[in-house]
């Protein structure tokens, strides 16, 4: 589909340089009850969705972009631990 | 022959009554054998099916043509057997020319790895009546004789196995079939008509709202492939799903050349050709997900160099067509079949790159399950609450792809 990703720090990527990291979700949960959430459910929903990359045969970072899944318009990208 | 030569206009146009006993969401393969298996078998025909756009609009119509039964665990294999053996006698009960017709299945082993991961298949679909065995390499070219062992000189075959059951259908005679046979049994099927909301009261499902006003419902099945996740957060739920798109293409027709369908889990590959004649080639779906069914020119280079490792004189034909369908991948690679956390709200869901093929045995598994409130063993394995139990049923190795 010939999707770009910008990474902060090499710039516009094509994404098969890139390892998927899926939607952000939380890092730690409190209760068992959470931890199953956290591991299996998805918000996967249309629209603007905050989500994670490797760049894999590149920097070798992890990043966040916020990218549009219904048109695949990236619309922010940061940088992130 | 009757079927296609009955006309157009299979489909009768009906009011919307404010009331059904079962609404359907989704005008695909899925929810249409539901539909006519509740009618069929259970005496249920006060049923709509609600299609956003038109029958087989999603993934129904972009998926390709096979139907196998060589899974990898022991509660897939009998679920795709007997839908398999189904479809092997779905044109007669449905009066709808199919086009079925049996083809066989080589998978391609390259690395001794491989070879283990396809004898441990072979060895317990046997165990459990599906026929698959090895092939070595000279047996390969006597089923398929056009094919590179040399895999371009990149990827040698060391030996392959073999599925002789696997078969072709027509996916849209699917959709037209069960839809037709369902609209004779009264069901109602309202095109054009987008669910926007589920009405629950008290954590049970009440009906639907849709853009033509709403609907009272004692049942409700959400079975819209790759929109499963939106679908179900309208009844506040969220599933463990993610929607990824799959690709495919086709060259211009050219006359039988390969038979059945050839596939290689190391190049993430798979080849057959239609009854129109079309080569027809796949990969892997994309690793990201969105609800995009834009195709790619990356995919068809990816593919195509691919493709020609194996089956060199596809360079010949020249490409016709490609197109996406979104799937609706699950942790385990299996579906999700049943009733939700809200009580009367089922699912169909999961479907991922394996529902056309499920079609026949979901949909009849599923109408019981809404008729009688019982579970079929066959489906059992399936239902949506084995994330939280850790019951999953992994099969991604098998059922990947195509």
């Amino acid at each position: 589909m010939g999707l770009r990703i910008p990474c902060p720090h090499c710039g516009l990527r094509e994404y098969s340089e890139f390892g998927f990291g899926g939607e952000v979700r939380e890092l730690e949960s409190p209760d068992l009850e959470r931890d199953f959430e956290r591991v299996y459910l998805n918000d996967n929903a249309p629209g603007p969705q905050l989500e994670r990359w490797f760049h894999a045969y590149g920097c070798r970072r992890w990043f966040t972009i916020t990218r549009d899944t219904v048109t695949n318009q990236i619309v922010d990208s940061t940088e992130s631990a | 022959m009757t079927g296609l030569l009955r006309g157009r206009n299979f489909l009768p146009l009906r009011d919307m009554k404010p009331s059904y006993d079962v609404v359907i969401i989704g005008g695909g393969v899925q929810g249409l054998s539901t539909a006519y298996y509740l009618a069929a078998h259970h005496g249920i025909k006060n049923i709509a099916v609600l299609e956003r756009a038109y029958i087989g609009a999603g993934a129904s119509g972009r998926n390709t043509q096979v139907v196998r039964s060589n899974y990898n665990t022991p509660e897939t294999i009998p679920f795709y057997k007997e839908s398999l053996q189904m479809y092997s006698t779905l044109a007669q009960e449905l009066d709808f020319n199919l086009m079925f017709s049996n083809q066989g299945e080589i998978d391609l082993v390259h690395t001794d790895d491989s070879w283990r991961v396809e004898n441990d298949k072979c060895l317990l679909n046997q165990r459990m009546g599906v026929n698959t065995r090895m092939l070595t390499p000279s047996e390969i070219l006597e089923v398929c004789p056009h094919i590179d062992l040399s895999g371009g000189g990149k990827l040698p075959v060391i030996g392959a196995s073999y599925h002789p059951p696997c078969s072709f259908v027509r996916h849209d005679s699917v959709v037209w079939g069960y839809a037709s046979a369902a609209a004779r049994l009264g069901v109602h099927i309202h095109e054009q008509t987008r669910v926007t909301g589920i009405e629950t009261d008290g954590g049970t499902c009440r009906g639907v709202v849709t853009d033509r006003g709403p609907i009272a419902a004692g049942a409700v099945l959400s079975a819209v492939a790759g929109w499963s996740s939106e679908v179900a957060a309208m009844a506040g739920l969220k599933l463990p799903i993610v929607t990824h798109p799959l690709q495919a293409f086709v060259t211009e027709p050219v006359k039988p050349v390969i038979s059945g369908l050839v596939c290689s889990f190391d190049a993430m590959l798979y080849i057959s050709q239609t009854q129109r004649g079309e080569l027809l080639a796949g990969a892997e779906i994309l690793p990201y997900n969105t609800y995009s069914s834009r195709s790619g020119f990356d995919f068809i280079a990816e593919c195509a160099a691919r493709a020609l490792m194996f089956l060199p004189l596809m360079g010949k034909a020249r490409l016709m067509r490609q197109w996406t369908g979104l799937c609706d991948m699950t942790p385990d690679s299996s579906p999700i079949l049943g009733e939700s956390e809200v009580e009367r709200f089922f699912l169909s869901a999961g479907m991922g790159t394996w529902g056309f093929k499920t079609a026949p045995v979901a949909g009849r598994s599923m109408a019981e399950h809404i008729a009688t409130g019982k579970v079929p063993t066959v489906m059992k394995p399936f239902l949506p609450g084995r994330f939280r139990s850790d019951r999953m049923v992994p099969d991604a190795a098998s059922a990947g792809t195509h």
